[in-house]
């Protein structure tokens, strides 16, 4: 077997691997927040938590109602796009004329509430959920071993994400989704109902953090924290991304991930911080992101 | 019939009205009204309230009161994206078109509310400049050029009533007669425009009446055949 830079290709491809997956919930959930951001000009700290919470309800569906994953991954981003759509309604729709900081405060709090519930209700420890009959076992692939699931999920994420790119930038109701981010009151002159634009925007926005969560939930236990270990992270990506940008988030996401991965094969000690390194760079160089439009 | 024939005749009605951003006091009683099929003008000078009556009308005001009728129907109190459905298409001053996106997503974006509205052929016939640009960002094009996009995009979707918010300000002189040419051919057309203009003489080539506002209301109304006579009143007016 051949080595790449002293390293075994299991290992770099293996690293790899774990890096692409990371980086598809990094997308997904980064993705969510820049499309939320662009609209209503809040930043979802609860977007972990919500993340927390799709994967909870396919556990709860599962071991409560019997129903497994294939019904999960179409029932949790449902539900919490629903639960979404009920907090913007009734708390978030007051924020707007405010400054950003009370929709950060607001949201933060909602973190905190529903971590602290789940928590009261189910523990830290994590809750297994099992992989569907369909996805078990993997792929041999001559220089690495694939687990069918992880293929999934990182195949399943690509589709969501380039999917919403393009629903957002090639579409009717797309443009009225941009038109609506730039100037929402000409928008709502021309007679289209931009609160109610708005409130569908932040359920689908948190519905992919709930779809996340599901993806997630075998991978990764589901457990009332998993949202807030990931979400700091996630918050990083958006700012080297640029607030806001759609394709920013995608790709700075998935890249991000990837090098997580590179760098546990090369500096393992670095892992950790090398997202945050990276931001610093970018924030120093390019303060609004990689693919951010200066304001 | 006394009340059928006003409505007939009066297509928009406006009485007493008062304007409020937050605290500020920016109308206070403007009364006019616009026949079916009219074009007419509103000026005055700066902060005179042109512009603000015709957020008014939009309902992009934060409160409002006394009455803004169209076509009998009342319009304080109703839901804000209700307005534009009734057949009200609005071209604001900043001309506001989206940089995110393409001249055809900017052209056909407004909904269509109505039967009745302007092919995208004939939008290319009134303004030849928009032909084949379709794909380029809107903010690309040159002021002229999307002062006559703000324009097409309301013509397609079927609206009756018209607000041109200043579609003159600041384009070169052989532009403004380009759009003064397609606003006359709206008006064949049989559109009924309201025109806010600081240009009393490009207003005057297309106006069947004109509305003097001072101060947050109207104070004077000169129909345009009496333009002539009236110059000195004008001038003291507008302070020109």
């Amino acid at each position: 077997m051949f080595d790449l830079l002293g390293v075994p290709p299991q290992v770099l491809f293996g690293q790899l691997l774990l890096g692409l997956i990371n980086g598809s919930f990094y997308a997904l959930l980064s993705l969510g927040l820049a499309v939320i951001f662009g609209m209503l000009n809040v930043i979802n700290f609860a977007h972990g938590a919500l993340y927390m919470v799709g994967a909870f309800v396919a556990w709860l569906l599962l071991n409560y109602l019997g129903l497994g994953y294939w019904w999960a991954l179409f029932l949790a981003p449902t539900v919490v796009g629903l639960v979404g759509m009920v907090l913007e309604k009734t708390m978030l729709s007051r924020l707007y004329k405010l400054d950003h900081l009370y929709g950060l405060l607001l949201t933060f709090g909602l973190a905190l509430i529903l971590e602290g519930a789940f928590r009261h209700q189910y523990g830290v420890s994590g809750q297994p959920y099992p992989i569907p009959d369909l996805l078990k076992g993997g792929q041999n692939l001559g220089f690495m071993f694939l687990p069918n699931y992880r293929g999934w999920v990182v195949a399943a994420s690509l589709i969501v994400c380039f999917g919403t790119w393009f629903a957002i930038e090639r579409t009717r109701l797309g443009a009225y989704l941009r038109a609506a981010t730039e100037n929402p009151v000409l928008v709502q002159a021309f007679g289209i109902n931009v609160p109610v634009m708005v409130s569908l925007t932040y359920a689908f926005g948190v519905a992919l953090a709930g779809l996340a969560g599901v993806l997630a939930a075998p991978i990764y236990q589901v457990s009332p924290l998993m949202g807030s270990n990931l979400i700091i992270i996630v918050f990083a990506v958006v700012v080297i991304g640029g607030m806001g940008s759609i394709l920013g988030a995608i790709l700075t996401g998935l890249g991000l991930g990837l090098m997580e991965g590179l760098t546990k094969v090369f500096y393992p000690e670095a892992s950790n911080i090398v997202v945050f390194v990276v931001m610093a760079i970018v924030l120093l160089i390019k303060p609004a992101g990689l693919f951010g439009r200066e304001r | 019939m006394p009340d059928g024939s006003i409505t007939k005749t009066a297509m928009l009605e406006i009485s007493d009205l008062h304007g409020f951003y937050g605290e500020s006091h920016v109308l206070h009683g403007v009364s006019l009204e616009v026949r079916q099929g009219e074009v007419v003008t509103l000026l005055g000078r700066n902060g005179a309230g042109k512009t603000s009556t015709m957020r008014a009308i939009m309902g992009i005001m934060g409160k409002r009161t006394g009455s803004i009728r169209f076509q009998g129907q009342e319009l304080i109190g109703m839901a804000q994206h209700r307005i534009p459905r009734l057949g009200i298409g609005y071209v604001p001053e900043e001309r506001g078109i989206f940089s995110s996106l393409s001249v055809d997503e900017n052209l056909t974006l407004p909904p269509v509310i109505k039967e009745g509205g302007m092919t995208v052929e004939q939008i290319y016939d009134l303004f030849p400049n928009l032909k084949g640009r379709g794909s380029t960002q809107g903010t690309r094009l040159s002021g002229g050029e999307q002062q006559m996009l703000a324009i097409a995009r309301i013509l397609r979707t079927g609206a009756t009533l018209i607000l041109l918010d200043e579609p003159t300000e600041g384009l070169a002189p052989v532009i403004i007669e380009q759009i003064g040419v397609a606003v006359r051919a709206l008006k064949q057309r049989g559109f009924t425009i309201v025109l806010v203009e600081q240009n009393f003489r490009f207003a005057a080539t297309i106006a069947d009446r004109h509305y003097v506002m001072e101060e947050g209301h109207v104070v004077d109304m000169i129909p345009n055949d009496q333009l002539d006579a009236n110059m000195d009143k004008l001038h003291t007016y507008l302070g020109v």
